[in-house]
């Protein structure tokens, strides 16, 4: 495999083993998944069963794996069955589960390979499926973006990793000209099944470069959906949903969430791309958040519940679009609304949700929606600054109370 | 020297073309000559390419390389012709479409018919019938903004490309395109791309898709190639490096075709480029770069073979430049004033089209009546289309939101719970998304 890179010669040869590996194993994939098929509970995360008439959707919904009391989402309880495993590891057998199920499931992006991907998402799957089904790719962002699209416009089902989520800036003009827009500017000739993912957000002293927030630049263009996950149990199910979707999504996993530890079923499962994630059902007030913000908002709940406040979390993990149903219900319920994100203030997720929030929903709001932000300002590099740039815990608590006052 | 014996490494062709081409145009080539800058440029040009154009004004001995190729390949060939009658015949329909497409567009663009940029194509089309009328249906060509006759000599309907410039939901696209974004999956046309550069990465994705489907998916039989075309402008752009990069690494089955036009908008090509030949960029990147006379259909065509069948047979990718020269502005919304009326004059001596009927008529492959009909033909079929498109409906309101997403349920819940698509008022049209 080192030598790959020494010469034009060796492509070929590089080429050759590639198609002995994959053939092995597309066989079994099929099989295993007809096997599996149905033999899942379909519950909906707010306990609804599904009726009959919501047939197309009843496959994409989910059992209810994540711990919805307090403080307990990433751990759960040891005797669940089911097997324990990272945030990363849940990505990586999402990845491996759909590349056996189907053999135009593709990877690319840099140091995808032969490295495993920068935080390992990708790890072992160059050696079981090939170095063309796991594709290391020269450091063009916008060029390996756009063949994937190229790749998905003809008939595979790429994911594109950005290695850092901000390197896709550089990508910026193929998903948003070519992976958003394609499939309507062709009426709806050619589809862009694609998954473009990667390690995103606030990490720990990354710099402003390596930091940042940019589900506020994506979530404009039309055309493409976009999903966080937050658990290792929704990040398999949504990895698995995204690559299932004949909607280009961009799945956005966060750097300081990956070494997140969680038992998860052992079954086939998969996550809704449109479905927000109810985490603490609650009276006073719906906390509506994603991503990271999710344990600090976890974290201010439990401080809220010693205070006397009952809030209800809600995971919303569909960015675009945002799921109204759940997030309707729980404003009627609570009529006081906080959002709490990582997002830039400016034209963010939250400014988005707080209007979509106002215009469904104004009659049955107490109070004005509280929206929390991180700041407007380049990720700073000091551990301090840093710290005041995204949404702390304390503030949580303080919004809550000022709310319900 | 032979194309095919190129392929194997860069030295051999790069030394060979370099000194076949610097005799003929030394000034040109010179890295040297401090007069590339400012307005200068014109001169530049005409004084370089004019004395070879002086000296070489038959078609045949225009530029390059190939022409050599093609020099020394013609005594071996039994009939001592480039094509055959019913070849020439294709060839010549094509061109006649898509010149006859071009002004009629133009003629509808002023009447009011179409709208936005819209860019023609005429000059150019001995490189869009060169290269696409010898590929098969599932090989997939990618497009710029100046795309109609690229989807025209890929197959697609005369009267779907009118309709869709004139925004109705006859179009190729439903009218949601327009003329800068053509696509037709039946024909693998994958786009016209608007935006500088950023259809060769697509292509560069189907070639990839190609060679995963014979090397993964083990169908063998898979030997589809892509046809990226762009303009000289584009060879300035990050992608076009990138993606030449990338095919060659792992010899993807496509050719990069470049069309030269001289001119970016207002942008000279030699006041752009710090080396103003293209095609060496091919043995740059470990691949083949040709520069063929683009001007000449037949020229183009005997460079396209090698390069289609190369990538046919899985040897990789090719650059080939083709010089060629828009007859018309930039679009119709450009007045086209900085253009040297003599450049435009002498590329005009050059038309393709005459070119290729003069050799035609000269060969005895056809005669000035048989290629009347097929301009009466051809005229017959562009009336035809502007009819089909002025009496297709507009698209209604319905179809706003349709194709935003593969799968609709990308629009999301509602606050009713169900997906918005859904909702009745979503297929009425009058749904608030």
């Amino acid at each position: 495999m080192a030598t790959v890179l020494h010469g034009v010669g060796a492509a070929t040869a590089l080429s050759a083993s590639k198609s002995i590996d994959s053939r092995k194993f597309q066989l079994p994939s099929r099989r295993s998944l007809s096997e599996r098929k149905g033999s899942f509970l379909v519950v909906r995360s707010d306990g609804r069963m599904v009726q009959g008439s919501r047939a197309l959707r009843a496959e994409k919904l989910i059992t209810n794996a994540v711990a919805t009391k307090a403080d307990t989402s990433a751990a759960s309880t040891a005797s669940k069955p089911g097997h324990e495993l990272l945030l990363f590891e849940a990505l990586r057998e999402g990845l491996e589960e759909e590349m056996d199920r189907d053999p135009h499931v593709c990877v690319m992006g840099e140091d995808v390979g032969h490295y495993g991907g920068s935080y390992k998402v990708t790890r072992g799957l160059a050696d079981k499926y090939g170095d063309l089904r796991v594709l290391d790719t020269p450091i063009a962002e916008n060029s390996f973006t756009g063949m994937g699209i190229g790749a998905a416009m003809t008939g595979l089902r790429p994911i594109v990793e950005g290695m850092n989520m901000g390197f896709l800036l550089l990508a910026f003009n193929q998903i948003s000209n070519n992976c958003g827009m394609l499939h309507y500017t062709s009426g709806g000739q050619f589809k862009i099944p694609i998954v473009i993912r990667g390690p995103g957000g606030v990490g720990r002293q990354l710099g402003a470069e390596h930091s940042q927030r940019l589900e506020s630049y994506f979530q404009s263009i039309p055309g493409i959906q976009m999903v966080a996950c937050s658990t290792p149990y929704n990040a398999k199910g949504l990895m698995k949903a995204a690559i299932r979707s004949e909607n280009p999504v961009i799945l956005f996993e966060h750097v300081l969430l990956y070494n997140l530890k969680e038992r998860i079923p052992d079954e086939e499962y998969i996550c809704s791309l449109e479905e927000a994630e109810m985490v603490r059902p609650g009276e006073h007030v719906t906390i509506l958040t994603y991503s990271r913000m999710r344990y600090h908002v976890m974290q201010a709940a439990k401080t809220l519940v010693n205070k006397g406040y009952d809030p209800e979390v809600i995971d919303i993990r569909s960015l675009k679009p945002f799921d109204l149903y759940t997030i309707g219900n729980s404003v009627k319920k609570t009529h006081r609304v906080l959002i709490v994100e990582e997002c830039m203030r400016t034209g963010g997720i939250g400014a988005s949700l707080t209007n979509a929030i106002n215009e469904n929903f104004h009659d049955y709001l107490d109070a004005p929606v509280i929206c929390l932000s991180s700041q407007d300002v380049p990720t700073p590099y000091a551990g301090t600054l840093e710290e005041w740039t995204v949404v702390q815990p304390a503030q949580i608590v303080t919004a809550v109370e000022k709310l319900c006052q | 020297m032979s194309f095919t014996s190129t392929t194997k490494f860069v030295q051999p062709l790069h030394l060979n073309t370099t000194s076949a081409r610097s005799n003929d145009h030394k000034p040109f080539l010179d890295p040297f000559k401090p007069t590339s800058f400012l307005g200068s440029t014109n001169k530049l040009r005409f004084t370089s390419l004019a004395k070879s154009h002086q000296a070489n004004l038959h078609r045949r001995s225009a530029v390059v390389a190939v022409s050599e190729v093609v020099k020394e390949k013609k005594p071996k060939s039994s009939t001592n012709l480039l094509i055959t009658k019913d070849e020439g015949l294709v060839l010549y329909e094509d061109m006649i479409l898509g010149r006859a497409f071009e002004d009629m567009c133009a003629q509808m663009y002023y009447r009011g018919k179409m709208f936005g940029f819209v860019h023609l194509y005429n000059g150019q089309e001995a490189v869009s019938t060169g290269f696409i009328k010898l590929l098969k249906k599932e090989d997939s060509v990618v497009s710029t903004y100046r795309d109609h006759v690229h989807a025209l000599s890929k197959g697609v309907p005369a009267r779907a490309v009118m309709s869709e410039l004139f925004g109705k939901t006859t179009g190729c696209c439903r009218g949601q395109g327009g003329s800068m974004h053509m696509f037709s999956k039946e024909h693998n046309v994958l786009g016209g791309f608007a935006f500088i550069g950023e259809g060769i990465p697509v292509a560069t994705g189907a070639a990839f898709t190609s060679k995963y489907r014979r090397e993964v998916l083990q169908e063998a039989d898979c030997d589809h190639v892509t046809v990226a075309f762009f303009g000289d402008g584009t060879c300035n752009n990050g992608q076009f490096f990138e993606c030449l990069n990338m095919a060659a690494l792992w010899k993807l089955p496509i050719v990069f075709v470049v069309e030269n036009n001289l001119w970016a908008i207002g942008m000279s090509h030699l006041r752009a480029a710090s080396d103003p030949e293209i095609w060496k960029k091919g043995p740059a990147f470990g691949m083949p770069g040709v520069h063929v006379d683009g001007m000449d259909v037949l020229k183009v065509r005997d460079v396209a073979k090698e390069a289609v069948g190369r990538a046919r047979r899985g040897e990789g990718p090719t650059l080939v430049e083709c010089e060629t020269y828009r007859f018309r502005g930039h679009s119709l919304a450009d007045p086209d004033e900085l253009r040297d009326p003599a450049e435009k004059a002498r590329y005009a001596a050059r038309d393709p089209v005459t070119a290729l009927k003069k050799y035609m008529i000269e060969n005895n492959l056809s005669s000035e009546a048989e290629l009347k009909a097929i301009e009466k033909k051809i005229d017959e079929v562009v009336e035809e289309a502007v009819e089909f498109a002025d009496e297709s409906p507009h698209p209604g309101r319905s179809q706003l939101l349709e194709n935003v997403f593969a799968d609709p349920k990308g629009f999301g819940i509602g606050p009713d719970g169900r997906y918005r698509c859904e909702d009745p008022k979503f297929t009425e049209g009058t749904a608030h998304v």
